[in-house]
């Protein structure tokens, strides 16, 4: 009889159960692997299952194999002015989503002015503020066309974009604001001359300026019919009373957001899940939710008693809305690699 | 660069100077998703100091190897959105065709230099 019992008796297996779909996670599990339930008091299940062996006792493999994450993942546009845009990732994780975040807003390069030669200021502006403005001012050029400046390389035109501003309330005038329409792109180069030490230095050479241009920065063909100019023209750099003056030249080189926020291209950047609301209702009309994206996750929908049971908010962990703002989006795309 | 044992090679801590956790959570991901690896994890020693340690324990593989294949998968990865965000954009691009115009004329000249490389 025992051994009748033995044989009859068979190995318990998980996938004999009806309910358990056979190779994928139950329901349950991937709800909690895939969304962040925000409850009343708090969010849970925020992290991510990274670990490749997490449903190891089921036999299911969460390690992500390239295939699989090339099949599943999705960009979607929503939005592209000049100035920002809006765009879906869908089948990323957060940590990647945070590393193109962390890229965009500290190591694209841009084009800022870096030093101010100041030739007159007798401006109430102090020189330190005023190139300090001058330094955070957007330059509406593509910083692929122009090489890093070191410490040992030379000004010239391939890493140098200089700027000159010349500005003078006469007096008997009426106060001036100085907007950075002023500010005047020099193609060939500074104009300032630099003291030499040599009394006898000869006449026919030309006389040294703080750059060195080969040649004129107009003969580039992006820059033929697209002069350097700033991005805003109407920003305010500083205001002049009767009698004051400022001369002053600017030198604007590439640089990246990690070594000075000046040099950062977008304004911010910023992402966020893409919100999930499932309203069950036990009653006869239906509700659905008409916008999902424009949900800020406020929870005022689960504030009530009662309703928490009939709405769920759930943003979903692998679907994120990047948000990129200011300057040309154009170049994020080749600086991705 | 690495801390490990002559003896172990499937434990080490990698150590990288000028970096952040924009890459080193990054690796972090990839590392996990490996199944040859049982433990993994990042550390910045003092946010003053730009330093990374990236501690990694596999089931027998060299570390290192670990490691390597782990970046190769996140370069392949950041390629496959790279191709797709390009295409994204052209889509858009496509199908709001007044707004791309107005886009398009500025940036023609960034576009072809992009699709001469």
């Amino acid at each position: 009889m025992a051994e009748g019992v033995g044989e009859e008796k068979k190995k318990f297996s998980i996938w004999d159960l009806p309910d358990v779909p056979m190779g994928q996670v139950p329901p349950h599990l991937e709800l909690q692997r895939s969304r962040v339930s925000c409850n009343k008091d708090a969010p849970i299940h925020t992290e991510s299952i990274q670990y490749s062996g997490a449903y190891a006792s089921m036999g299911i493999d969460n390690s992500s194999r390239l295939d699989r994450f090339s099949n599943n993942f999705r960009v979607e546009v929503v939005q592209l002015n000049k100035d920002d845009m809006e765009f879906d990732m869908i089948g990323i994780d957060a940590a990647i989503a945070n590393s193109f975040r962390g890229i965009l807003i500290a190591e694209l390069p841009t084009m800022a002015i870096e030093k101010v030669l100041i030739a007159n200021n007798t401006s109430i502006i102090q020189d330190e503020v005023l190139a300090h403005r001058l330094g955070l001012v957007p330059i509406r050029v593509d910083p692929r066309l122009f090489e890093y400046l070191s410490e040992n390389d030379q000004p010239n035109e391939k890493n140098t974009i200089v700027f000159k501003l010349h500005v003078q309330c006469k007096r008997g005038r009426p106060r001036i604001t100085v907007k950075l329409d002023a500010l005047k792109w020099l193609p060939n180069g500074s104009e300032l001359v630099k003291e030499t030490r040599n009394a006898t230095s000869d006449s026919s050479s030309k006389p040294e300026t703080y750059t060195y241009f080969g040649c004129s920065q107009e003969t580039i063909p992006e820059f033929v019919k697209n002069p350097i100019i700033p991005k805003y023209p109407d920003i305010i750099i500083a205001k002049l009373g009767p009698g004051q003056e400022i001369e002053l030249e600017a030198h604007a080189v590439k640089g990246i957001g990690k070594t000075h926020a000046k040099w950062s291209p977008v304004a911010t950047a910023w992402y966020r899940m893409l919100p999930e609301l499932r309203i069950d209702c036990n009653c006869r009309r239906r509700a659905t939710v008409a916008r999902p994206r424009v949900c800020t996750l406020c929870r005022e929908c689960i504030r009530g008693d009662d309703w928490e049971k009939r709405v769920a908010l759930r943003p979903v962990k692998d679907n994120f809305i990047l948000k990129i703002l200011e300057e040309k989006c154009e170049r994020v795309i080749t600086e991705l690699s | 660069m690495e801390h490990g044992s002559f003896t172990d090679n499937s434990a080490a801590t990698f150590s990288l100077t000028d970096e952040d956790h924009t890459i080193a959570n990054a690796v972090r991901f990839t590392l996990n998703q490996d199944p040859r690896v049982t433990f993994c994890g990042y550390s910045i020693p003092h946010p003053s100091e730009a330093q990374v340690n990236i501690r990694v324990q596999t089931t027998g593989d060299p570390a290192r190897e670990v490691l390597k294949d782990a970046c190769q998968n996140l370069m392949l990865m950041y390629r496959h959105v790279r191709c797709t965000f390009d295409k994204a954009v052209e889509h858009f691009k496509a199908s709001n065709a007044v707004k791309a115009l107005k886009i398009d004329s500025q940036d023609s000249s960034g576009d072809d230099s992009e699709e001469s490389e």
